[in-house]
C-alpha cells in the first residue's frame, strides 16, 4: 500500500495549524511562543550579559548559548527530567542554526542564552524550537542579519510531505518514514539540515526545495507575530 | 549632541504628519524600511545595495535624509559621555567595580575620584554603595568610570527604582522637558540614569511615591504621541483625587 493520502487529512505541502506569539517570559530579555499543531515550544533569550567563568570569554565574539528541554509532561510517556543526549544534540543544532544571523561581532566577551523549552511534543520539536528562538532573539533586541525559519520535510513511502506528525514518523510500510528538518534563512541559506533514514540524491534536491517554500510562509507568520507585538507598545 | 537634537526637533516640526506614518512602522531584521540612494544608514540599520535594512527590531525613525531605529528592548549598551547610576560590587586596591546592569564589567579608578584619597578605599565607596558616575572611555569592551563633575557622586539617601533602559529618552523628554514637569508637580529631585536607574529624593515619602508612579506611566505609555501633555494630565487627576 502506498502513502497516498496523509493521516490527517492535510495536503503533502501543507503544514499543521501555526500559531506565533512574542513576549510570553515576562522577565525575560526577548521570547516567543510557536506551535506547530500539537507541537508547542517557547523560546526565552536572555542577554547579552557578562559570561562566568571568565575563560569561556571571547573577545572577538559573543558566545551564543541554546538549552532545548523537553518537559516531563510533554510526551504521552513521562520523559525523565533533565538533559539527556538528544537534547543536548538539538541544543548544539539550534545553536548552529542561529549563529550565522546573529551579530555575534557586536557583543564581544558576553553570552546570550537562549532556553527554548517544549511544553507539548509531536514531532518537529526542534524546528517549532527553533522558529521561536529566532524570534525571542529578534524580540530581545539583538542585532541580527534576519530571522530564520524552519520546517521538517518527511519521506513517507515515496510521497515528500511538509511537517511530519509523530504518526507519520512511525509509519513502516512502504520505504518507511525519513525525517528531514531543515533551517533556511530568510535569504534561502540552508542552516540546518539533519536526515536520520534512506534517500536518493535528487529527492533530497525536491525537499530542499519544498522546506524553502514552506519556511517562506513560516517565516510571513513570524513576521507578523512580531509585527503585532510591536503595535502594543 | 546638543546641535543634533535642535536639528531634529526643526525637522520634526516641518514634517509632522509624514514623520508619525514612518515613525510607526516596525522593524523587523533583514526587512527593508526604505529604498533609495537618498537615505542614509543610520543606528541599527544598514545599506544593502539600493535598499536601508533594518538589522534589529524596533521602531524606523526617518528624520530628514538620516535612517535609523528606536530599541524597544534589549540591554544597555554603555556608551562615551552617558551619566548612569551603579552599585559598587567590589573594591580593588586602586579603584571600584560598578556594576551597571551592562554586559560589561565597569571600573571606577582611584584617579578619576574627585577627592585626595588617602588609606582605606572602603572609607569612600563600600560595596554596596549606589554612585552616580560618567563613562568617560570605553576600551576593549571595560568601561572606565569617572566621577569627577557635577551631580556626580554617592547617593546618600532617597530610593532607587528600574526601568527598561530603552525608555530612559522618553521618560527624560526632549531636552528634559519631561523630567522637568515631574520635578516641578512632586519637587523631588531625580537622576536618571542611562542604564535604566533612576534615583528619586523628595522631602516626603508620598512626593517619592508620586514620582514613582508618574515614571512607571510613562514607561507603560511611551511611544505615543504627546506624551509631555498626557503627564501633565495624569497630574491634574492625582491632585482632584486627592
Amino acid at each position: 500500500m502506498t502513502y497516498t493520502k496523509r493521516l490527517d487529512g492535510r495536503k503533502f505541502d501543507e503544514t499543521r495549524e501555526i500559531e506565533a506569539k512574542v513576549g510570553v517570559v515576562k522577565n525575560a530579555d526577548g521570547s516567543a511562543l510557536f506551535r506547530f499543531g500539537d507541537t508547542i515550544a517557547i523560546a526565552a533569550v536572555y542577554g547579552p550579559k557578562a559570561l562566568h567563568p571568565q575563560h569561556l570569554r571571547d573577545p572577538e565574539r559573543c558566545v551564543l548559548r541554546c538549552n532545548y528541554d523537553m518537559l516531563s509532561f510533554s510526551v504521552a510517556e513521562r520523559k525523565k527530567p533533565g538533559p539527556t543526549r538528544r537534547s543536548q544534540e538539538i541544543s548544539k543544532v539550534t545553536e548552529w542554526a542561529l549563529s550565522p544571523v546573529i551579530d555575534l561581532e557586536n557583543y564581544s566577551n558576553t553570552v546570550i542564552d537562549v532556553h527554548i523549552t517544549v511544553l507539548q511534543a509531536n514531532a518537529s520539536t526542534r524546528c517549532a524550537g527553533i522558529n521561536a528562538a529566532a524570534m525571542a532573539l529578534a524580540n530581545a533586541g539583538v542585532s541580527m542579519k534576519e530571522l530564520v525559519s524552519s520546517v521538517s520535510i518527511g519521506k513517507i513511502d515515496r510521497k515528500k510531505v511538509v511537517d511530519l506528525s509523530k504518526e507519520e514518523e512511525d509509519y513502516e510500510e512502504g520505504e518507511g518514514a525519513t525525517d528531514i528538518p531543515l533551517g533556511f534563512t530568510k535569504s534561502g541559506d540552508i542552516c540546518l539540515m539533519q536526515l536520520d533514514g534512506k534517500i536518493r540524491a535528487e529527492e533530497l534536491k525536491e525537499v530542499i526545495r519544498t522546506g524553502k517554500k514552506a519556511c517562506k510562509e513560516i517565516y510571513e507568520i513570524q513576521k507578523k507575530a512580531l509585527e503585532a507585538v510591536g503595535e502594543e507598545i | 549632541m546638543s546641535v543634533d537634537k535642535k536639528t531634529v526637533k526643526q525637522k520634526s516640526e516641518e514634517t509632522e504628519t509624514e514623520k508619525i506614518e514612518v515613525k510607526r512602522k516596525i522593524t523587523i531584521p533583514g526587512e527593508k524600511i526604505v529604498s533609495g540612494r537618498d537615505f542614509l544608514p543610520g543606528e541599527g540599520t544598514i545599506r544593502e545595495g539600493e535598499d536601508i535594512v533594518a538589522r534589529r527590531f524596533g521602531l524606523a525613525d526617518i528624520s530628514g535624509r538620516l535612517v535609523k531605529i528606536i530599541p524597544l528592548s534589549g540591554t544597555y549598551i554603555p556608551r562615551t559621555g552617558n551619566i548612569v547610576i551603579g552599585r559598587v560590587e567590589d573594591v580593588t586596591f586602586n579603584g571600584w567595580i560598578i556594576d551597571l546592569k551592562a554586559p560589561y564589567s565597569s571600573f571606577l579608578s582611584l584617579s578619576e575620584c574627585s577627592r585626595y584619597i588617602k588609606g582605606d578605599l572602603t572609607e569612600y565607596y563600600n560595596i554596596g554603595d549606589i554612585l552616580v558616575c560618567k563613562v568617560f572611555s570605553i576600551r576593549n569592551k571595560s568601561i572606565d568610570l569617572t566621577i569627577k563633575g557635577r551631580g556626580l557622586g554617592k547617593l546618600e539617601r532617597g530610593q532607587i527604582i528600574y526601568i527598561n533602559s530603552n525608555k530612559v529618552p522618553r521618560v527624560i523628554g526632549r531636552e528634559g522637558s519631561m523630567i522637568r514637569i515631574i520635578k516641578q508637580e512632586t519637587g523631588c529631585e531625580i537622576t536618571v540614569g542611562q542604564n535604566g536607574v533612576v534615583w528619586i529624593l523628595g522631602n516626603k515619602i508620598e512626593d517619592e511615591l508620586r514620582a514613582k508612579e508618574a515614571i512607571s506611566f510613562i514607561v507603560s505609555k511611551s511611544y505615543i504621541e504627546g506624551l509631555t501633555d498626557k503627564v501633565q494630565d495624569f497630574f491634574k487627576n492625582k491632585k482632584e483625587e486627592k
